[in-house]
């Protein structure tokens, strides 16, 4: 935060123009930073300012006063909480969607092979922090499951009883995964990037229980650069931005959205 | 000096002091402010870290003593091999950046760490367990009270413990009755600063034991976590921090007058 606000401390709101600040969930951090290279290439001199955190930290710096042209979260309500204190101008759009995935390190030392397994008694799953969007959607996730008789009530607390960690942002939960120190966590399939992939297993998420994570965007009020906000926006929105994301494992974005 | 340095002086001194003191005095007044409002967070979360973080601290304080007292006696009396390196890194975690000492003691004790296996085969895993956090704050703050003690065994006379030992005492009772008393009241300062050092601890534990309410979620993981979901629970748990800080160094600086060295002491830790 310190740095964003150092950053466009140098930066003017008028004239040439040549920065966009751009705070963004930290799931998107290796698609925004591919899409950062690919709009600075198409923009001669405009250089993408970066700030990935948990979408609710991102809202919470938003409030507090520092200064961005773009917000991009991970789910509508982090988006509300910004606009209902006046941080977005105009009406965001969504611009990607996730799905959820069960990530455990590749040694599996809990063994575990199927959702029901994460009940397993002595577990340590690990979850992002109540208000990080990937536990929203996990919640939801685990509602679901435990409607279902086939899992039942028991299952729900079972699986809240493993919870050994409860993560800053989803990216600290792979990470926690990723170093083995977790049994289990739950993030977005998106993250299971190149970086990570040989060092966890997928468990997958049935369809009737996955929840579908929508992404929305929006231009900050009083942004220094609202003209390129929208610009980047644009970007993120065109064939080009599209096919970023899809190789970073993200859907499209909704229809109608 | 010529009289045109002393405005120049007192301008930035002042920009100095202002930069110190206005940033607690904001939290301070936001609090109090924000008390009108008080959220849910308020409650069990509050209460929940604040035992948390004082039984933990607590606990890590007993095995402070209990290994730096020898160890500190140890480096100001006994002659071995590779002391002087050995003094350095035992000094290290002061100036350890907190998230770098996370990652030390995941790759020592975390499950895939040096010791992690041997550890799993008698049942013990120490990451996102209360314990990490005790071994985290007694990482970092240990060095405080090792450095205090050992500043106070070397500045007593060797020639006092000769003297009582020729006198017919054991060493134990000479460092019982001699050394102990004559270095109380700097080892008391030197604790109390170790304690301070430990409650505030929080890139080490946020890394190396997780965040969990009531298990592993002290004060500074419970300001980090709440902030954006309830900006008045963080900033009272800001203000208990800030206050207990304050009656740790009021402490400090009255154990110094007690010893007659008050700069002493606080330039050494």
């Amino acid at each position: 935060m310190l740095l964003t606000l150092a950053g466009c401390g140098a930066g003017t709101p008028s004239g040439a123009g040549d920065e966009v600040i751009v705070f963004a969930a930290a799931s998107l951090t290796d698609a925004f930073e591919e899409l950062s290279g690919a709009f600075e290439a198409s923009h001669s001199g405009v250089t993408v300012i970066r700030n990935y955190d948990s979408s609710s930290s991102l809202a919470i710096q938003l409030i507090e006063g520092a200064s961005a042209d773009v917000y991009a979260s991970a789910n509508w309500r982090q988006m509300e909480v910004a606009q209902e204190e006046g941080r977005i101008a105009g009406e965001p759009v969504s611009f990607a969607t996730n799905r959820l995935v069960v990530l455990v390190p590749a040694a599996n030392p809990a063994g575990i092979t199927s959702l029901a397994d994460l009940a397993l008694p002595g577990l340590r799953l690990v979850l992002a922090a109540p208000s990080v969007p990937v536990r929203d959607y996990t919640d939801r996730m685990i509602e679901s499951l435990a409607a279902d008789p086939a899992y039942g009530p028991a299952y729900r607390e079972a699986i809240y009883a493993n919870l050994a960690s409860e993560e800053h942002s989803v990216r600290q939960v792979v990470a926690k995964v990723a170093l083995g120190e977790a049994d289990a966590g739950i993030v977005y399939v998106s993250d299971v990037t190149p970086d990570v992939a040989d060092r966890v297993l997928r468990i997958e998420i049935p369809e009737p229980y996955n929840v579908l994570a929508t992404y929305p965007v929006g231009v900050v009020s009083n942004a220094p650069n609202p003209e390129l906000a929208q610009e980047f926006i644009r970007f993120l929105l065109s064939e080009e931005g599209q096919a970023v994301l899809a190789r970073w494992g993200f859907g499209p974005a909704p229809s109608g959205g | 000096m010529n009289g045109g340095t002393r405005p120049v002086i007192i301008t930035l001194a002042a920009l100095g002091l202002g930069l110190l003191i206005l940033p607690p005095v904001a939290l301070i007044l936001r609090a109090v402010t924000g008390f009108a409002h008080p959220d849910g967070l308020l409650g069990w979360p509050l209460v929940s870290a604040l035992s948390l973080s004082l039984g933990t601290t607590a606990f890590s304080m007993g095995v402070v003593v209990i290994l730096g007292l020898p160890l500190a006696y140890a480096f100001a009396r006994y002659e071995f091999p590779l002391k002087r390196l050995l003094n350095l890194l035992v000094e290290l975690p002061i100036v350890m950046p907190p998230i770098v000492a996370g990652l030390a003691l995941l790759m020592a004790f975390g499950r895939r760490g040096l010791l992690g296996p041997p550890l799993e085969t008698v049942g013990i895993t120490l990451p996102f367990s209360t314990a990490a956090v005790i071994v985290a704050q007694v990482f970092v703050s240990m060095p405080f009270f090792v450095r205090a003690a050992q500043i106070r065994f070397e500045s007593i006379p060797r020639e006092l413990e000769e003297a009582a030992s020729i006198d017919g005492a054991g060493s134990w009772r000479v460092f019982w009755h001699v050394t102990l008393p004559l270095s109380g009241t700097g080892l008391l300062a030197g604790l109390v600063l170790s304690w301070a050092r430990a409650l505030g601890e929080f890139g080490a534990t946020i890394l190396f034991a997780g965040n969990l309410q009531g298990k592993t979620q002290t004060m500074p993981l419970l300001i980090y976590g709440v902030l954006e979901r309830d900006l008045n629970a963080a900033l009272w748990a800001g203000l208990i921090l800030v206050g207990l800080a304050l009656g740790a160094l009021g402490a400090v600086r009255w154990l110094g007058r007690q010893l007659g060295e008050r700069a002493d002491l606080l330039a050494d830790l």
